[in-house]
């Protein structure tokens, strides 16, 4: 396997951590509103990158799994939708928050990494297929890190401040 | 043409037909109460409507010390006389016997009545305590979009700099913050392009989710009168229900909830492919156009026709209506703004604009609307979620500038992080991070999308609650103190309207007991909050509202809502002028954008913009990037399905909307007779496929179900979309047993029991136009109709299934030749 290989591998595995996250943080931050539905739609975004991530690799003779199947997590997805109801009116679960916002912050940005250097090899190897594969998946991904910095941006104050 | 028409059966009275590029000629529309004569007037006194955003210009006629009648000011740009029925019948709820005259305070669990001292103590008294022990974020304000400038401006600086807390929010977030957001993302800047006046020179008038025949029925009007004139405009609709505009339209597409941005790219689409554009326009203004382009290059007819559910042959004929337009007025409200991606869509809306170069010339007008009458002070002073004056909190220079108007340190402002938005202040009270809320002239608990939520919150014992309104509304029940105040005719103060233009509202009779003007109000809690500016001198250093309107001229001086060419004395003598209005400009401001794009460079702009997407900021080294020259910014958007679709539990989409004869939570409209009577009770709309399918008729009881919640109404069949139910949200339950909410004997009533938590991330502006909902029999009519007026977009579709709404006597209202009155006569907009 060479590098470029094991950096699609990667960050399959990047995007597949980061698209289960931002659900298990929709989840469980079901009362947050925005937070619940901007990071259930930005879901979608890691695992459409997955999906491409699996085709260019399947060219390569490189075989990366499925998106994962969300369904399976059914109990567990309606726990953490019914534990965060009953914290509705507390205010402890915002440090939580702020918590669960960096690390998907610093997972995206670990992806962004992997999209740099991806993006780099697909030029000096001049991998036309692999840099529209870059170009196509990073933008979002660093807008997904731009979301969870504007979202500790502007919770920050009032959940550190109210404890 | 001295006439006395029935203005509830026919709401837009007799038509004045003219031509294009004509002076829309006058009509003065007047209704006195019964038994009034016109000689018995003892004074006409100034004033312009708080009833809906269009800033209709009227005279309130006073006799024996009360308010007797209305009249048009045929002197005035706005309206040319006419009036729209809450005009002539919304006066009459002042004089309501319910109205608050006292302060209430809770005490075990009860309101009881108390003196303003005692109610302004507690109030000082707790505001001291939570900054003591919790700091300015524990304290929240909410207002309105109904009040005047001069209170939002004393609102906003009590707030920021006094309290110095970033949550302060108006009602307008609920209404016109995607109209706000929209221009921002696109110029730069807040500010209203266009004009009404371009009305009088479209050749297209394309209205995008806007019902403007019922939410500013005078500007409806003057369509009609271009329709039946020389040259009139051909008209696009879009809009899912069968409007009074619909029955008027060369094109009507209505199409499926929650697809406004794939119809708009596919009209963009065909705009670009027909080389429909101006590219001198595109080069010398914009930036982004390839992207945009690139974006919506697969955007076909075929394809939008799939996704919206509406012919693609439609949506050919409508790009082709406004790709050929040589002068296209645009306007844009709740359709698109209470939709998901609002922000995107009328984004696109600016784009077409944009790539036609129409922009800054007679009947090149685009307007982004309001729902309110004075939502665009809410924005300009800076009570709505943005700083005063369209300043950026992003930038220190701005923040800076400010804070030196109001004689302060840069740190006093928050500006750390956005100003707070409604949705997120409810948040922080429900999670218990803010302790008092301060809700100014507004209802939440009937207008905030999924009531039981709001009600749980407002209902906290922890929460202290002050409630500021003319009644004991369903929030004001919910409070810990009731403050009653003033309101229009019985106070003074300047609004503006939809197309920038500022009235003066004159107090003509006095208010009922011990309520008292929002801004006495505001400046007696300033007061005994001893709020000091960094010198130690008064922060707040007016006390009437000239004063206040003098120091917000200090505040505007040099931002786009310039006023400082305006006064008290210049509103009284020339009526509605348009903002800016300085030295370079003292006659006001037509249209923005005459000379290319003003407000947009980077050290200028109000906003460096959002992710449409997200709604992540962007920084201001992106902008600088993106935008060095500050020229218009095109931004493209892809189609995103709503969060919430149909299912087999939830088969509809729900909207929710007004009708022409009620406003807001119909506090107001509600309490006069002729408007009440119009539309006494909440019904619910489906098409008459569905209804054939369900087995349903008119007048049935149904319930709306949803997975918020539920309500009953008598349905009305009517041409509606197939798939789609819609229910008025202007209706509570201050007239039912349950005063604030449902109750044992008080099934849902308000259309808010269903709607979804959920809201676009850039404007923030709450979702009410994608719901899922079921549609369930509770009992049959048995001959009994809905109580849906017939003369609106509510019309049954089968003929003679309900009693024409009327007025009868009651609703007379005299159409005359403007000649017979006073008022000097203006040369009209050219």
């Amino acid at each position: 396997m060479n590098g470029i290989d094991l950096t699609l591998r990667t960050l399959h595995r990047g995007e597949r951590h980061l698209a289960h996250d931002l659900v298990t943080v929709a989840e469980r931050h079901r009362t947050e509103h925005e937070v619940h539905h901007v990071a259930t739609d930005l879901a979608r975004w890691s695992r459409e990158h997955m999906r491409q991530l699996a085709e260019t690799a399947a060219e390569r003779g490189v075989k990366l799994g499925e998106p994962p199947d969300h369904s399976t997590d059914g109990v567990f997805a309606t726990l953490r939708e019914k534990a965060s109801e009953a914290v509705v009116h507390r205010p402890e679960p915002g440090l939580l928050l702020l918590r669960d916002l960096r690390e998907l912050h610093v997972r995206a940005a670990e992806n962004s990494l992997h999209w740099e250097m991806l993006s780099q090899a697909a030029q000096a190897s001049r991998d036309s297929a692999l840099l529209t594969l870059a170009s196509s998946c990073h933008p979002q991904t660093l807008r997904q890190m731009r979301w969870t910095n504007t979202m500790i941006k502007n919770l920050a104050p009032q959940v550190l401040t109210s404890l | 043409m001295e006439d006395a028409t029935d203005r509830i059966a026919r709401p837009w009275g007799t038509r004045v037909p003219y031509g294009r590029h004509e002076t829309w000629p006058a009509r003065v529309d007047t209704f006195l109460a019964e038994g009034v004569e016109p000689g018995a007037v003892r004074r006409w006194v100034q004033s312009a409507s708080i009833l809906h955003s269009d800033g209709d210009a009227m005279d309130i006629a006073v006799a024996d010390g009360r308010m007797v009648g209305v009249r048009g000011r045929d002197v005035d740009r706005v309206n040319r006389g006419r009036l729209g029925p809450k005009d002539l019948f919304g006066w009459q709820a002042n004089a309501s016997r319910d109205r608050l005259t006292r302060p209430l305070v809770r005490r075990d669990g009860q309101l009881v009545e108390t003196d303003w001292d005692t109610a302004m103590d507690l109030v000082a008294a707790r505001s001291r305590e939570l900054l003591d022990s919790r700091g300015p974020g524990s304290i929240g304000f909410y207002t309105s979009g109904q009040l005047f400038l001069e209170e939002y401006y004393t609102l906003a600086v009590l707030a920021r700099a006094g309290i110095g807390t970033n949550h302060l929010d108006g009602n307008t977030r609920l209404c016109t913050a995607t109209a706000a957001e929209a221009l921002k993302e696109t110029f730069g800047c807040d500010g209203q392009p266009g004009s009404y006046d371009d009305f009088d020179h479209a050749d297209v008038v394309a209205l995008f989710g806007h019902n403007i025949a019922e939410t500013q029925p005078v500007q409806w009007m003057r369509l009609l009168d271009r329709l039946e004139g020389a040259d009139p405009p051909r008209l696009l609709c879009v809009d899912p229900r069968p409007t009074r505009v619909a029955e008027h339209a060369a094109v009507h597409l209505a199409p499926r909830s929650g697809t406004n941005v794939a119809l708009l790219n596919a009209l963009l689409h065909e705009t670009i492919r027909h080389e429909r554009i101006d590219r001198d326009f595109i080069d010398a203004h914009t930036v982004g156009f390839e992207e945009l382009a690139a974006r919506v290059a697969d955007c076909t007819p075929k394809w939008a026709a799939e996704i919206c559910d509406v012919p693609a042959a439609r949506i050919e004929e409508a790009a082709e209506l406004v790709g050929t337009a040589e002068a296209l007025v645009s306007t844009v409200l709740q359709g698109v703004y209470q939709s998901h991606q609002a922000t995107a869509a009328a984004v696109q809306v600016n784009n077409l604009h944009l790539i036609r170069g129409m922009l800054g010339r007679p009947g090149a007008g685009l307007l982004q609307m309001n729902g309110q009458p004075t939502a665009q002070n809410t924005r300009e002073c800076g009570a709505n979620g943005d700083l005063p004056g369209f300043r950026n909190w992003q930038n220190d220079a701005h923040v800076a500038d400010l804070a030196r108007v109001w004689n302060v340190e840069p740190e006093t402002v928050p500006h750390f992080a956005p100003p707070t938005h409604a949705m997120q202040i409810f948040r922080y009270a429900e999670q218990g991070s803010l302790r008092m809320l301060w809700i100014s002239g507004t209802n939440p608990a009937v207008s905030m999308p999924e009531l039981p939520r709001i009600r749980s919150i407002l209902s906290q014992e922890r929460l202290f609650t002050v409630v500021q309104d003319l009644y004991l509304t369903e929030t004001a029940r919910l409070a810990d103190v009731v403050l009653p105040a003033a309101t229009w005719g019985e106070k003074t103060g300047a609004l503006t309207n939809a197309d920038r233009t500022v009235h003066l509202s004159c107090k003509a009779v006095e208010p009922p007991g011990e309520a008292r003007p929002d801004l006495d109000i505001f400046l007696d809690y300033a007061r005994r909050m001893d709020f000091r500016d960094k010198d130690g001198g008064p922060l707040i250093t007016w006390d009437d509202p000239e004063s206040a309107f003098e120091a917000w001229k200090r505040c505007s001086a040099g931002r786009p809502c310039d006023y400082t060419g305006l006064s008290y004395a210049r509103l009284r003598d020339t009526s509605g002028t348009q903002w800016p209005c300085d030295d370079r400009a003292p006659e006001g401001t037509a249209r923005l954008y005459t000379d290319g794009i003003s407000w947009a460079h980077p050290d200028m702009c109000e906003s460096y913009g959002k992710d449409l997407e997200t709604g992540a900021s962007q920084e201001v080294v992106e902008y600088r990037s993106l935008n060095p020259d500050g020229r218009a910014m095109l931004k493209a958007a892809a189609y995103l399905p709503p969060h919430e679709e149909p299912d087999e539990e939830y088969p509809f989409q729900l909207t929710t909307g007004r009708t022409l004869y009620h406003f807001h939570t119909r506090t107001k409209t509600g309490r006069a007779p002729q408007l009440n009577d119009a539309a006494p009770d909440v019904w619910v709309e489906v098409s008459a496929g569905d209804a054939e399918r369900l087995g349903l008729g008119e007048g049935d009881l149904v319930e709306v179900t949803s997975r918020r919640g539920s309500l009953r109404g008598r349905l009305r069949v009517t041409g509606i979309r197939t798939g789609l139910l819609f229910v008025p949200f202007h209706y509570g339950y201050w007239d039912t047993a349950g005063g604030s909410g449902p109750g044992p004997d008080t099934p849902g009533r308000a259309a808010n029991e269903t709607t979804v938590t959920d809201w676009d991330p850039a404007s923030k502006q709450p979702l009410f136009k994608t719901a899922s909902a079921a549609l369930t029999l509770v009992e049959r009519g048995g001959g009994r109709p809905s109580p849906a007026p017939t003369t609106t977009a509510s019309a049954p579709v089968a003929a003679g299934a309900a009693p024409p709404t009327s007025g009868g006597p009651a609703a007379r209202t005299t159409e005359q030749e403007p000649t017979e009155f006073p008022h000097g006569h203006e040369e009209g907009a050219r």
